[in-house]
């Protein structure tokens, strides 16, 4: 299991703010501008599912347009990529995270990624499933362990059947 | 949450959505960095992808659910959060997760709760299931 690449995550309190909101969480812990003089949105610590977020600060991220790239969703027609396969690929089977301190605003996180295992397994609802695991290490900017996140991520056949 | 406070087989429950809304999958797209059309690209969704339409991020069910976790717990109290996801998530659904403690046990020498967490929609069907550690205050 060797490392396939970093990317550097810097945590801003702005961001958590829209992110707790974007979860339905008004807690004050994520923004409370009364929190003092030099921390003006007033976030202290960051929701549990917030690493997820290093996707902004991913230069390879996939599911974000980029400079000069087709993009798969509808603009004029349906997807912007003619003859796409009938899923966009992914979805999501499982995420766990593990912490050793949490995230606070001002953190600048490095976000270390390794492949995990890959299985398959045959599905009433979708065909043949193909397992990806993927870890990433979350370490601060004094080199230590914040979190692990570990993410199944799931290759169906075919969408998933809705009876 | 103090230790004194929970037992075993305590249950804890929160409505974490109701009538969930296109906007608030719009608001996680932005917020997360997913921008996977599939939760936000109606005409993509239907006519492109074989779905009937948008459908929530795993990683908002995740998120929204995880909000009963932290309220329980506070934040800078989570050691461990994970889930596996079940069933897809659509605009209107009412979600309510429930945290039933399974243990209660010292770890480094401080007290910890282990929570079982189970969500379902407004049919009953189950949209996340997993479990989450944290750290209780003495």
């Amino acid at each position: 299991m060797s490392d396939e690449k970093t990317v550097t995550f810097p945590v801003e309190g702005t961001h958590v703010m829209m992110f707790a909101r974007s979860i339905g969480d008004y807690n004050p812990a994520y923004h409370d501008p009364g929190q003092g003089e030099g921390n003006p949105v007033g976030a202290q610590v960051a929701p549990p599912t917030f690493p997820q977020a290093v996707a902004q600060f991913d230069p390879e991220y996939p599911l974000r347009i980029k400079d000069g790239e087709a993009w798969f969703g509808s603009g004029g027609s349906p997807s912007g990529i003619e003859g796409k396969p009938a899923t966009s690929g992914g979805l999501h089977a499982e995420q766990h995270f593990e912490y050793t301190r949490p995230v606070r605003p001002g953190d600048v996180l490095t976000a270390r990624y390794s492949q995990g295992e890959t299985w398959e397994k045959e599905s009433r609802r979708a065909g043949k499933l193909t397992f990806t695991e993927r870890l990433v290490d979350y370490y601060d900017q004094d080199g230590n362990h914040v979190c692990r996140a570990r993410g199944v991520g799931v290759r169906t056949e075919r969408p998933v059947d809705q009876g | 949450m103090k230790a004194s406070e929970i037992s075993v087989g305590q249950t804890f429950e929160k409505v974490v959505v109701e009538d969930l809304k296109r906007t608030q999958l719009v608001m996680y797209s932005g917020a997360s960095g997913d921008y996977n059309p599939l939760h936000t690209d109606d005409l993509y969704c239907k006519e492109a992808a074989g779905y009937p339409g948008v459908f929530a991020h795993g990683m908002l069910t995740m998120g929204m659910t995880g909000t009963l976790v932290t309220d329980l717990f506070g934040a800078e109290n989570v050691r461990k959060y994970g889930v596996r996801f079940t069933n897809q998530v659509w605009p209107g659904d009412t979600l309510t997760a429930t945290a039933t403690v399974q243990d209660i046990r010292d770890e480094d020498g401080r007290p910890v709760a282990e929570i079982g967490i189970e969500t379902v929609n407004q049919d009953g069907k189950t949209v996340v299931l997993g479990s989450a550690t944290g750290l209780l205050e003495d």
